[in-house]
């Protein structure tokens, strides 16, 4: 238990610090990790969304999936499972990324937003615990995906970790088919795309924290749900170090500006804050985990994941080509319908999916 | 009473609340199948506070086997 214990702490107090220090060298602001925004970036650059200003190849995904993948296997924990209703994880994947966008930012990024002082975050963050909490009542009920088993050939579970390793490969290389218009690869040329810290660096910290974060099992939807429904605080300790890490490095290096106005990569409006996030609560707990637990188990092998981070990148396609991402200036009115939309959907599907 | 539980397979947070549901129920001793790490962790965790000794069957990262006696 101890043992355990000092895994947690050092596995928040280090996503804390790359999460204040990757801002200092240039990511976005309160955007040291966002798998949500990240990912969508991702989607961005390679041209599945034509959202201008925020297309990169954000080497901090390619991190985490590569990080736990190497530390799964040298664990003897990287396993190909599937079958676990991979369909359905695919939908739940894209609304969640459809509820994070609308807030701007997935759970981890709340936190990292709470510690710089953006205030919005606070709201968001209570319309995610509110989520898991209505995700549990779905729980309780008998709500189940199935079982995954070991599939019968391994190669599929090397899927993802080679997709992020290919990423890595593309924003080395920047290859360039078509001379017009720039393509395959885009790349934002104004904020908030075009920020962003050294590669190497960005890349070290997704390893980094793909390495802590398979070791730990973190999980930011777990956190809280595991202190609902057992009183078990051991992920919740993870989560507190990286708010109080980010925050005092955030005040040491005078990143810290607390308020609700003129918050980076944010906007004001309480009610589509708390239920951006409330939606990405209710999916990540009928998923079994966060957007970067997705991520995490992905690169050990489970393919049921990677079809959930699979469907948060068309998620994201959907939210930028379907004018449903919210901007600073506040949410759009279709984000204000998808995110109604995606909260009844994910409840029809947490009544569907029932053990009987 | 002893009571046995196969978690193998299913996500999180299942494979804990199918335990759980077992100890409130009173069972005395539990044999838990199941074959992800981060089950065996949780589960370890769960029954510790529950005062149940753990004693580990079988254990390879993807195929455990635990036993969960009751305390008291």
């Amino acid at each position: 238990m101890k043992h355990q214990n000092a895994w947690i702490i050092l596995t928040g107090a280090t996503i804390g610090l790359f999460g204040a220090l990757l801002v200092k060298l240039g990511n976005p602001g309160n955007m040291g990790y966002c798998i949500a925004c990240f990912i969508r970036d991702i989607t961005g650059a390679l041209g599945l969304h034509r959202a201008a200003n925020v297309q990169y190849i954000r080497p901090e995904i390619s991190g985490l999936v590569l990080g736990a993948f190497v530390t799964a296997l040298a664990a003897g924990e990287f396993r190909a499972r599937e079958g676990s209703a991979p369909l359905v994880r695919f939908v739940l994947g894209a609304l969640m990324m459809i509820g994070a966008l609308v807030f701007l930012g997935c759970p981890l990024r709340g936190i990292l937003r709470l510690a710089g002082g953006d205030l919005n975050a606070l709201v968001g963050l209570a319309g995610f615990i509110a989520g898991v909490a209505a995700g549990i009542q779905f729980l309780k009920r008998g709500f189940n995906l199935g079982r995954s088993t070991v599939s019968k050939f391994q190669a599929g579970g090397y899927v993802l970790p080679l997709v992020a390793a290919g990423l890595l490969l593309l924003l080395v290389i920047k290859p360039v088919f078509d001379v017009k218009t720039g393509g395959p690869i885009f790349f934002s040329k104004a904020p908030p795309g075009s920020l962003h810290a050294p590669v190497l660096i960005s890349l070290l910290a997704g390893i980094a924290g793909g390495f802590l974060a398979q070791r730990t099992r973190l999980c930011l939807s777990g956190g809280f749900r595991d202190f609902f429904l057992v009183r078990d605080t051991y992920l919740l300790k993870g989560y507190g170090l990286i708010f109080l890490v980010a925050l005092i490095l955030n005040i040491i290096l005078g990143q810290f500006k607390p308020g609700f106005l003129n918050q980076p990569v944010a906007h004001t409006s309480v009610v589509w804050n708390f239920l951006g996030l409330f939606l990405v609560g209710l999916c990540a707990i009928l998923l079994g985990g966060c957007p970067l637990r997705q991520l995490i188990l992905a690169g050990e092998g489970d393919t049921d994941a990677a079809m959930a981070v699979l469907g948060m990148v068309a998620g994201a396609a959907l939210a930028h080509n379907f004018m449903l991402a919210s901007s600073p200036t506040g949410p759009t009115f279709y984000g204000q319908v998808a995110v109604v939309l995606g909260i009844i959907i994910t409840g029809a599907i947490g009544l569907v999916y029932r053990e009987v | 009473m002893s009571e046995w539980v196969d978690v193998r397979g299913h996500s999180c947070p299942l494979p804990l609340m199918k335990v759980k549901a077992v100890m409130d129920r009173g069972a005395t001793e539990i044999k838990v199948h199941g074959d992800t790490p981060a089950a065996r962790e949780n589960i370890t965790r769960l029954a510790e506070n529950r005062n149940y000794a753990v004693t580990e069957a079988k254990t390879t990262p993807g195929d455990w086997k635990l036993v969960l006696t009751s305390k008291g």
